[in-house]
């Protein structure tokens, strides 16, 4: 199966390890994996800020490069989300909506494209899941606490397959991060409170580490669990499903 | 008084962090009493799609509906005023009550009459009205809105009652004991019932078919109002109106769940004709609805039942409290009724969200809050309600990544700067650290990565 690579430009710049692990993780599962070199942005900053009208350029740059894809995969729940939703270019319509209807974020491609039902991983650790709401309310990578509904987790699917791992839930099982883009900065307070929150229940389970699909949650609470000097990290779903820790 | 933005406002809420968690807390406790009601209904699902859809309908043919209301409710003896606005609103109750000369009044719960600033206007005419809900009247003794539209005193703890109580009622001093509270409210609004002479109250829903109000109380302070009094004044935004009777059941059983977790509220009180000797007036407001009727994007947040369930799941309401809204209906639903009232005013609140979802997802009428927050932050940003500073550099981020050359660059020297030079970004002029540490940047990006490894 022939897939490209959508590396989120926060990911590409900080978080390179994430995306690595997605393309060999693909690539041991079968996949032809191809990484369009220009691609820089899926314009959600801008969006969310209210800039939806400015990101054109940006709109057109992604287009030009995932255009003639089958499959486009991207470890963000939040960046997939926010393509799927909003991609148009009255330029590019035909274009943009066969994008739209062809991106899958990681864990929905691996769960409902591939449909793995092994993985060859292995994670000796006490891990965290964190659900991130655009890819669990936008995404419905797993049912939420608000909805009577049958309940699931794709994320988690994929977890159970890990030898080895130990998979622990916080209290409140699907609250916000308080990231939220820039809202992190524009209502630091707030996403601050939000953030320590989230990483107290985890503390208290005892994880070494806490993930989740979308490395900004976790970027958030990465940095604030250095800033307190604490021994549990944040690391990215796709880093545990491609590991091999013997 | 200039009025502080939400974040600002928040920033001072959480400065007290004990004091946020209880906030937070206590309302997280609320929203799980709801899940636990709503995951005892099989139907819920059902339900919510009900009432949205009826809402939806009645939304589309509201004239139809409120001509059949005021048709009812006047072959009911009923006296229907229209007003366009809030001021208009408070000029009809207070001309009813000059045309009586009545002194004693008493007011149930309505949103409504804190959304047209009744108390503050009545006062000015030289005329006191009691809020006797009991959250009600500990914030109007302190001279407070209310902060939340179901638990009106939900930011005050009970030593804070006390000291409001000692000051106003003479209760002993330091005896927080909620139960000695209670009773002395309870005394003193008894005294209150007891010699009403006018009684104004909300209106939960109106029923179209018979020209009935209801409305929903946990304290029955409605129905102890207006029992005694001459007068009921009931006050209505003209979204409350429902075509049936029977779509009660469908909404009486959402509301209090939502709310507050019950099965049914304990006084839900149908109000149809005055008793003989009573004068009843339903007032039907707009002020605002029609236009916001009339935004594609935002109608159906006129859906709103007003459960507050969307407030106590909301992560953000919950650790920055109903008064950093600085609107009489706080939490994402003000966030999108208010930009409405006065886009300039409210140009924060759309902001104050993180788009998590969760209140589109726990509403009972399925409001698609989050996505409307979307919405109006765009239209914010169009009307050029955004500060400058912000929209300068969310242009220039856009212009660099529309530019793959560009935005290379600007990464590469970016992390460049970021290992070589960190305090200039690890400093207090970044909000990002002021809290959190910043990612440790890595000598190369994926793509460099990808060249050397996979492209070769
Ligand atoms: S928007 Fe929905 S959840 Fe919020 S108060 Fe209204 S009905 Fe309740």
């Amino acid at each position: 199966m022939k897939v490209a690579l959508f590396v989120p430009c926060y990911i590409d710049q900080f978080y390179p390890g994430v995306a690595v692990a997605t393309m060999e993780l693909l690539e041991k599962l079968g996949c032809t994996v191809t990484f369009p070199m220009n691609q820089t942005c899926c314009g959600q900053p801008m969006a969310n800020s209210g800039f939806a009208s400015a990101s054109a350029g940006c709109d057109k740059n992604f287009i030009a490069s995932f255009r003639d894809a089958e499959y486009i995969v991207g470890p963000s729940g939040s960046c997939v989300l926010h393509i799927k939703e909003h991609l148009h270019h009255h330029e590019e319509e035909a274009a943009a909506t066969k994008i739209r209807q062809g991106i899958y974020e990681l864990t929905e491609f691996l769960t409902d494209v591939l449909q793995v039902k092994e993985l060859p991983a292995r994670f000796p650790h006490r891990v965290g899941l964190h659900n991130s709401c655009h890819g669990q309310r936008g995404l419905h990578l797993s049912s939420m606490s608000e909805r009577v509904l049958p309940s699931y987790s794709k994320p988690e699917q994929l977890l159970q397959m890990v030898e080895g791992i130990e998979l622990l839930k916080p209290k409140r099982v699907d609250e916000c991060c308080g990231f939220g883009g820039t809202f992190c900065v524009f209502e630091e307070a707030v996403s601050v409170k939000m953030g320590k929150d989230r990483v107290q229940e985890h503390e208290d389970n005892a994880v070494d580490f806490i993930t989740g699909v979308d490395m900004s949650c976790l970027m958030h609470l990465d940095g604030i669990l250095r800033r307190k000097q604490s021994r549990t990290r944040a690391i990215h779903i796709a880093e545990i499903l491609n590991a091999n820790i013997r | 008084m200039k009025v502080q933005d939400h974040a600002s406002a928040a920033a001072a809420f959480i400065a007290d962090e004990p004091r946020t968690d209880w906030h937070d807390e206590t309302l997280w406790w609320v929203r799980q009493k709801r899940d636990k009601a709503a995951h005892g209904l099989p139907e819920w699902e059902q339900l919510r799609s009900w009432a949205s859809q009826i809402k939806d309908h009645t939304l589309s043919h509201l004239d139809h509906y409120l001509e059949e209301f005021e048709k009812n409710a006047l072959a009911n003896g009923v006296q229907v005023h229209w007003a366009e606005d809030g001021a208009a609103h408070n000029r009809i109750i207070h001309n009813i009550i000059r045309n009586h000369s009545i002194q004693r009044i008493v007011k149930s719960k309505s949103m409504l009459t804190e959304e047209c600033h009744f108390n503050e206007y009545i006062r000015e005419q030289g005329v006191e009205v009691v809020d006797t809900d009991l959250g009600e009247r500990i914030v109007q003794f302190r001279n407070e809105p209310p902060s939340h539209i179901v638990l009106p005193a939900i930011h005050l703890k009970k030593q804070d009652v006390s000291e409001t109580f000692h000051e106003h009622l003479q209760t002993e001093k330091g005896n927080n004991d909620p139960q000695y509270l209670t009773a002395a409210a309870r005394v003193h609004l008894r005294d209150k019932f007891v010699h009403s002479e006018l009684a104004i109250t909300g209106v939960n829903f109106a029923v179209a078919e018979t020209g009935a109000v209801v409305v929903c109380t946990n304290e029955g302070n409605a129905d102890m109002g207006t029992h005694s009094a001459r007068v009921h004044i009931a006050c209505m935004g003209f979204e409350k109106i429902i075509p049936k009777a029977e779509h009660l059941s469908v909404f009486l059983r959402l509301l209090a769940r939502s709310a507050t977790g019950q099965p049914i509220t304990t006084y839900s009180s149908i109000f149809r004709k005055p008793r003989p000797g009573q004068e009843m007036h339903i007032v039907i407001v707009d002020n605002g609805r029609s236009r916001q009727l009339g935004r594609p994007d935002f109608r159906n947040s006129l859906k709103c039942i007003r459960c507050a369930a969307c407030f106590n799941t909301c992560p953000v309401y919950r650790r920055s409290g109903g008064h950093s809204y600085h609107t009489a209906v706080a939490g994402p639903i003000g966030s999108i009724l208010n930009p409405n009232l006065d886009m300039k005013a409210n140009a924060d609140l759309p902001f104050a969200s993180t788009l998590c979802g969760s209140c589109s997802n726990v509403c009972p009428v399925k409001i698609d809050i989050h996505e409307q927050l979307w919405k109006w932050r765009q239209v914010l940003v169009k009307e050029g309600y955004v500060a400058p500073a912000k929209k300068l550099g969310l242009q220039g981020m856009a212009w660099l990544l529309a530019h793959p050359a560009v935005y290379r660059l600007a990464g590469k020297t970016g992390r460049w700067v970021m290992r070589r030079m960190p305090f200039l970004v690890n400093n207090r002029l970044n909000p990002w650290y002021k809290q959190r540490e910043m990612p440790t940047p890595p000598a190369q990006s994926f793509r460099d990565w990808y060249l050397k490894n996979r492209k070769s």
